[in-house]
C-alpha cells in the first residue's frame, strides 16, 4: 500500500518526537546514575571523585528514608482506596436517573483543576487550621478541642487533600465507562430478576474492570511523584513524617546541595517506579489486553 | 436514557448526591466567598456563610503584593508556548503512525508512555545543573522546554487516538487524486483532525497550566508561573486568609473555566485513549 518513498517520509515525520523524548529519557537519566556514584556536593567543591557505593549506602543508611518509603507506600495506597472506592460509589450514584446531573458533574469534577499548590493552600488555612478552619469551627461546633492537623497528623492531611484532588479523576473516568454499559445488558439482568447486589457484582464490576486498571495505572504513576502537596504544606514535617521519596530526593539534593546522594535517591525513586510499573502491569496485564 | 424508577427513589438519589458533590465542592465555594470577605470576617468565628463587607481589595492587595498579572502572564506562555510546540512535534509523529504503521509502531507508543512513568525526581537533579550551567533557571524558554517534554507523551497518544479514528479511504482518494503528501496533511487530515487537535490542544494546556514539580523547581522570581505565585503564599503571614483566597481564585479560575468545556476530552487524553 504505502511506497518505500512514503515509509521513509513516514519514518522521518516520527523522528523529531522519538528523537527528542530519547534524549529527554536518556541524557539526565545516565547523568543521574553518574553522579550518585561521585563525591559530590555544591557545598564543599574540595569533595570529589569516585564515590562507590557511599551514596546509596548513605541515602539507604539513613532512618529518613525507610520512612520516606513507608510514607510513599501509605500515600499511594491511602489515595488510590479512598479514590477507587469512593470513585466507584459516586460513578454508581451519578449513574442514577437524578435531577442537575450535568450541573452535579461539573462540582463534582472541579476539585481537580485546581493546580495542586492552591488545593493544600486552601485545605491548611481555610479548612484544616485549628484556629480558623472549617474543620476548627465544626469541631468547636460540637464542643470539641479543634484538631491541628498538620502537626498531628502531616501525613494523613497530605492523604486527604491528594485525596479529594484525585476523586474526580476515578469518578468521572467510571462514571465513563459506566456509561457505556449497553442499556439491554442492564434491562435483561433485571428481567432476569438480579438484585441490585447481584447486578452489581456479575455485570457492572467486571465491565468496569478495565476502567478501575486503568485509574490505578494512572494515578500511580502521578501519585509517586506527590510535591507541591507536601512543599507548601508541611515541608516533609515535622521532622520527616510527611516526607516521600520525591521529596526527599529534593531535601536532599536541592535544599542540602548534596548532589551525589540526591542523585543516588533518584535513581532508587527511578528503580521503585519500575518496579510498580511492572508489578501493576503484570497484575492488570489480561485487563488491558481486553 | 431514563430508566423508571420511583420517584421517593429519584429524589433519594438526586438529595444524596447533591449533598456530596456540594462537600466536595465546598472548598472551592469557600474559597470564593472567603476572597470577598475582609481579612477581620475572614476568620470571624463563628464563621459567616456570605461576605458581610462585600470588597475587592484582597485582589488588589494581591497584585502589590505578588504581581499577579506577571504570573499570570508567564503561565499563558508556558503553558500554550508548550503545547503548540509540542503539537508541531507530535502532529507528524501521529499522523506516520496512524496511517502508516510498521511492526514497531505499537512498541514506540508504548515506550513514548513509559517515559511519563519515570519520576520527574529521577532526572531533577542533572536538569537542575544543566540549567543552571545553561543559564535557564528561571527563564520561561527552559521551562517552556521542560514542559513540552513532559507533555509530548501524551500529546502524542491523544492525537494517534484521534487521527486512527479517521477514515483511511479519504487519504486513498486523495492520493488518487494525484496530492503531494504535504497537501494530503493540510488540506484533508488537518480539516479532519482539528477537533482533535484543539482537545489535545486543551487538555495539554491544563495540565501545564496545573504542573507543580517544575515550575517550582526551576523557577524563583523572574519566570514563575502561577503556581510559584501561589506557592508564595506558604508561610502565613499575619491576616491572610482573605487574601491567599483572593489569590487562590485568581490562580484556578481560568483553568476550572476551561476544564470545565473538556471534561469529555479530558477521560480520553488522560486514559490514553483507553477510555472514551
Amino acid at each position: 500500500m504505502a511506497t518505500k518513498q512514503t515509509r521513509t517520509l513516514a519514518r522521518a515525520m516520527m523522528a523529531p518526537a522519538v528523537l527528542v523524548l530519547l534524549i529527554w529519557m536518556a541524557v539526565p537519566l545516565a547523568m543521574t546514575l553518574w553522579f550518585s556514584f561521585q563525591n559530590y556536593s555544591l557545598i564543599n567543591p574540595m569533595m570529589t571523585g569516585f564515590a562507590g557505593w557511599a551514596n546509596y549506602a548513605y541515602v539507604i543508611g539513613d532512618p529518613s528514608f525507610t520512612q520516606a518509603l513507608v510514607n510513599t507506600l501509605l500515600l499511594v495506597g491511602g489515595v488510590l482506596l479512598i479514590t477507587v472506592v469512593g470513585g466507584t460509589f459516586l460513578a454508581l450514584l451519578l449513574d442514577q436517573p437524578i435531577w442537575g446531573q450535568g450541573i452535579l458533574r461539573i462540582l463534582v469534577i472541579s476539585p481537580f483543576f485546581v493546580m495542586p499548590p492552591v488545593a493544600a493552600l486552601i485545605w491548611k488555612n481555610g479548612f484544616m487550621h485549628p484556629g480558623y478552619g472549617m474543620l476548627g469551627h465544626l469541631w468547636k461546633f460540637f464542643g470539641l478541642q479543634p484538631v491541628d492537623w498538620f502537626n498531628q497528623f502531616p501525613l494523613f492531611s497530605v492523604i486527604v487533600i491528594v485525596a479529594w484532588q484525585w476523586l474526580p479523576f476515578a469518578t468521572l473516568i467510571l462514571l465513563t465507562a459506566l456509561q457505556s454499559l449497553s442499556e439491554e445488558q442492564r434491562e435483561a439482568s433485571e428481567m432476569d430478576g438480579a438484585n441490585a447486589l447481584n447486578r452489581f457484582r456479575y455485570i457492572i464490576l467486571p465491565h468496569m474492570a478495565r476502567a478501575i486498571t486503568i485509574v490505578i495505572l494512572i494515578q500511580t504513576i502521578f501519585l509517586l511523584g506527590i510535591f507541591a502537596e507536601i512543599r507548601v504544606t508541611t515541608g516533609g514535617g515535622p521532622g520527616y513524617a510527611s516526607t516521600n521519596i520525591a521529596f526527599l530526593v529534593f531535601r536532599t539534593g536541592i535544599l542540602s546541595n548534596d548532589i551525589g546522594a540526591g542523585s543516588a535517591g533518584g535513581v532508587v525513586a527511578v528503580i521503585i517506579a519500575n518496579i510498580v510499573a511492572i508489578f501493576l502491569m503484570r497484575a492488570v496485564g489480561k485487563n488491558l489486553d481486553a | 436514557m431514563a430508566r423508571r424508577v420511583p420517584i421517593q427513589t429519584r429524589i433519594g438519589f438526586t438529595a444524596l448526591a447533591w449533598v456530596i458533590a456540594l462537600l466536595l465542592f465546598s472548598p472551592i465555594l469557600w474559597t470564593l466567598l472567603t476572597a470577598f470577605k475582609t481579612e477581620a470576617e475572614a476568620i470571624a468565628a463563628p464563621p459567616t456563610f456570605l461576605p458581610q463587607n462585600f470588597t475587592l481589595e484582597n485582589f488588589g492587595a494581591v497584585q502589590d503584593r505578588s504581581d499577579y498579572f506577571k504570573h499570570a502572564l508567564n503561565s499563558i506562555i508556558v503553558s500554550f508556548g508548550s503545547t503548540l510546540i509540542g503539537l508541531a512535534i507530535a502532529i507528524p509523529a501521529a499522523w506516520s503512525m496512524a496511517f502508516a504503521p510498521t511492526k514497531r509502531t505499537k512498541d514506540i507508543l508504548m515506550w513514548m508512555l513509559s517515559t511519563k512513568m519515570m519520576p520527574a525526581v529521577g532526572v531533577l537533579i542533572p536538569i537542575y545543573l544543566i540549567f543552571r550551567d545553561l543559564r535557564l533557571l528561571d527563564t520561561l524558554h527552559g521551562l517552556t522546554i521542560i514542559m513540552t517534554l513532559i507533555n509530548l507523551p501524551i500529546i502524542v497518544w491523544m492525537l494517534y487516538t484521534y487521527f486512527k479514528e479517521i477514515p483511511v479511504d479519504i487519504l486513498e482518494a486523495a492520493r488518487m487524486d494525484g496530492a503531494e503528501l504535504w497537501n494530503e496533511i493540510i488540506h484533508v487530515l488537518v480539516p479532519m483532525a482539528i477537533p482533535g487537535i484543539a482537545s489535545t490542544l486543551l487538555l495539554n494546556v491544563i495540565l501545564a497550566w496545573n504542573e507543580a514539580f517544575w515550575t517550582i523547581t526551576l523557577t524563583s522570581g523572574r519566570a514563575g508561573t502561577l503556581t510559584a505565585f501561589i506557592s508564595s503564599f506558604s508561610s502565613p503571614q499575619g491576616l491572610f486568609l482573605a487574601k491567599l483566597s483572593a489569590a487562590s481564585l485568581l490562580a484556578i479560575a481560568p483553568i476550572l473555566l476551561l476544564g470545565w468545556f473538556s471534561q469529555k476530552q479530558l477521560v480520553r487524553g488522560l486514559t490514553f485513549g483507553a477510555v472514551k
